[in-house]
């Protein structure tokens, strides 16, 4: 303790301390006689070590204390104007690894207030501060590249340079790779998944093609239920593929946060509109519940119609024939929001009264080709693709999508989405559920 | 964090925490390259992340060491007190992610040998899972987000549904074919290693509720891991 004290008091004193010593060394003398002498010059010969040690640590403090001042706490305002301007998420550390500046861009990723933050705390990526402590080390610059997998994969390529002149600060610059990396995958998981569930409608109609080819060439009645059943083959083929490429073009952009606003009653009135003769000739009710004066929600319209169009056809598909399904929106409800930061969010709950889904299927209905009665789900016409891309779509939207089910009670899928101004103020760090 | 009198201990306050966010930053990338390793079906990642976990246990070694030098130097009062030992206890829960990873990405050694199967994928997907509680109680230590926190504490239960249903689905595969039987051994570990990184994760999520707080999270954390009293009717096909 003495020695933080000491380490912390300015030279002056340190050498008051001394004085001290010696005072009290001849009150010592005074009182304890020769005794007291000896404790007297142990205290002189310690204060004055103290005083002469601690002098030179505070001359080294003090010297790179003038150091930090000079470039850690006052970035002149026009250099952090032009940082700024840099698109990249741009961060300026100083050579004790405290962040002397972030850039917008840099904030929107790493968190707001990074500055004056130890950088560990900003940004824990391993290959980053292991190429930090390196370029520190050797002046040399270096570059790595990594990947964020969550919440959505995001792939960088950080650059770090050390400048030549001090007061010496390490740039760090990153660049999103994300676009290009997506780009590959999704081509990728295209073709496996395609070619796998496009397999299965094209064997059949081969099979069939081959049969019409053959001995039911003038089967008439053979030929018509064969046709029959080629049209329904070839038209899942159609579904699977319609459904792929709006995956592919989701997944592209999932990682862009949507523009425009929209009333989410509107989408629900059209979508409900579009599914009206389907749901008529199931025999299904469907219920919409549009309270009036709805916030609006920041989204993109085609994604959140096909949002719906996928829940409510669900509810349909997989509801009780002649049931209901129910749409209900409201407005929000104090729903704490998830990760960095609390938002509001609009809740839209679409609920059957079908047979419910089994609980230990519910955590993996939004994986792709995932079905839960695998007969079931082809007899409807279901790609196993629906939900996935409702997830993908919510994900991009910075939305949750919740699903409660009991067996013979129905189930309830609810989406939650931000209000418009809400996402405006959280947008810099994006947050998203995998379910 | 407030400012103290002696700045060196400010310094030394904000050194121990930078120091677990800097071991919370391996340990995501150790459980983010096991997962991947089994997803991917890349030996060679599992192999690099067997040989990342002694770092780890370095790391944890030296949080302890500088939580207690500043502890007996020091003697942190309050929400100084609390920060010091919520940083011992979680380099500790780290340190544990880092064991389950490093077993995980050996199971994936064994697992790559086998011909792949579905439920990998499905497996990579509860990786995913509980890599995001980590993530998130990582971000709510370092910004000291009492709320966050708490979030993930309440989320644990998601990662606990998909292990009940993989458990089951890897029961009725080894019932229906004995011979499945050892790689599922495989997958049902590799399973319980990642629902037990996320109770970690919910047990640092504790700690930071603690530390900015002062209070405690409920005792009991709703938790629905069912498994240990599940049994799937065996029924024999003749």
């Amino acid at each position: 303790m003495l020695w933080a004290i000491v380490y912390r008091a300015n030279l002056n004193g340190a050498l008051l301390f001394a004085a001290a010593g010696l005072v009290g060394g001849a009150l010592a003398v005074a009182t304890l006689g020769v005794f007291g002498l000896w404790i007297v010059g142990a205290t002189v010969v310690a204060a004055t070590l103290l005083a002469v040690f601690s002098a030179r640590r505070i001359v080294a403090a003090h010297t790179q204390s003038a150091i930090a001042a000079d470039d850690s706490t006052v970035l002149p305002q026009r250099t952090r104007d032009v940082l700024e301007t840099i698109v990249d998420p741009l961060m300026l550390i100083d050579t004790g690894g405290r962040v002397v500046f972030a850039n917008t861009a840099m904030q929107a990723l790493a968190g707001t207030d990074a500055e004056s933050k130890n950088v560990a705390a900003v940004i824990r990526t391993p290959v980053i501060l292991e190429a930090l402590e390196s370029t520190q080390r050797t002046g040399e610059p270096s570059s790595v590249e990594y990947a964020e997998r969550v919440p959505v994969e995001r792939h960088y390529e950080g650059h770090l340079v050390h400048t030549a002149r001090p007061p010496r600060v390490t740039v760090l610059l990153l660049h999103d790779l994300t676009a290009l990396k997506r780009a590959e995958q999704a081509r990728a998981d295209f073709i496996a998944n395609a070619s796998h569930e496009l397999r299965t409608p094209l064997a059949s109609l081969t099979g069939f093609i081959e049969t019409l080819l053959g001995h039911a060439r003038d089967d008439e009645v053979a030929r018509e239920q064969f046709l029959e059943i080629m049209h329904v083959e070839a038209q899942r083929m159609r579904r699977l593929i319609d459904d792929l490429l709006s995956l592919t073009r989701i997944e592209l952009n999932e990682h862009v946060p949507p523009a425009g606003e929209v009333q989410l009653g509107d989408i629900v009135r059209d979508a409900v509109a579009t599914l009206a003769p389907i749901a008529q000739t199931e025999r299904v009710s469907l219920v919409p519940e549009i309270p009036p004066n709805l916030p609006t929600v920041q989204g993109e319209r085609d994604d959140l119609v096909q949002v719906f169009l996928n829940l409510i056809h669900n509810g349909i598909k997989y509801g009780r024939p002649g049931g209901h399904v129910w749409i209900a929106l409201s407005a929000p409800a104090g729903e704490s929001a998830y990760g960095r930061g609390g938002r509001e969010m609009v809740s839209a709950v679409i609920r059957d009264d079908g047979d419910g889904i089994p609980r230990e299927a519910i955590p993996r209905l939004t994986e792709r080709f995932y079905r839960v009665d695998i007969k079931r789900s082809r007899e409807r016409g279901g790609t196993g693709l629906g939900l996935a891309i409702v997830k993908h779509i919510v994900n991009r939207h910075q939305g949750r999508l919740l699903i409660e089910s009991r067996l013979g009670e129905g189930s309830t899928f609810t989406v939650l989405l931000p209000v418009a101004s809400a996402i405006e103020e959280t947008a810099p760090a994006p947050v998203t559920e995998l379910l | 964090m407030s400012e103290h009198i002696v700045k060196a201990f400010s310094e030394q306050l904000e050194g121990l925490s930078s120091g677990i966010a800097q071991m919370g930053g391996l340990a995501e990338a150790q459980l983010a390259d096991a997962v991947e390793a089994i997803g991917k079906r890349d030996s060679t990642l599992a192999e690099r992340v067997i040989a990342g976990d002694p770092r780890i246990d370095e790391l944890q070694q030296a949080s302890e060491d500088r939580a207690l030098k500043l502890l007996a130097l020091r003697q942190p009062m309050a929400v100084d007190l609390r920060d010091t030992l919520a940083a011992i206890k979680t380099a500790n829960e780290l340190e544990r992610i880092g064991d389950l990873a490093k077993n995980i990405a050996k199971r994936a050694l064994v697992l790559n040998r086998e011909p792949p199967i579905r439920l990998t994928q499905s497996l990579a997907r509860m990786g995913r899972a509980a890599l995001s509680q980590l993530k998130l109680v990582l971000d709510a230590y370092s910004d000291r987000d009492a709320a966050g926190a708490e979030a993930v504490w309440r989320k644990d239960g998601e990662i606990d549904e998909i292990y009940n249903s993989l458990f089951r689905e890897l029961l009725t595969y080894m019932m229906e074919d004995p011979r499945t039987i050892g790689l599922c051994t495989h997958l049902l570990f590799v399973a319980k290693n990642i629902e037990r990184t996320g109770d970690h994760a919910t047990n640092i999520a504790e700690v930071v509720y603690h530390m900015v707080t002062g209070g405690h999270l409920a005792n009991e954390r709703p938790k629905a891991d069912i498994t240990s009293s599940t049994a799937v009717p065996y029924e024999r096909n003749e």
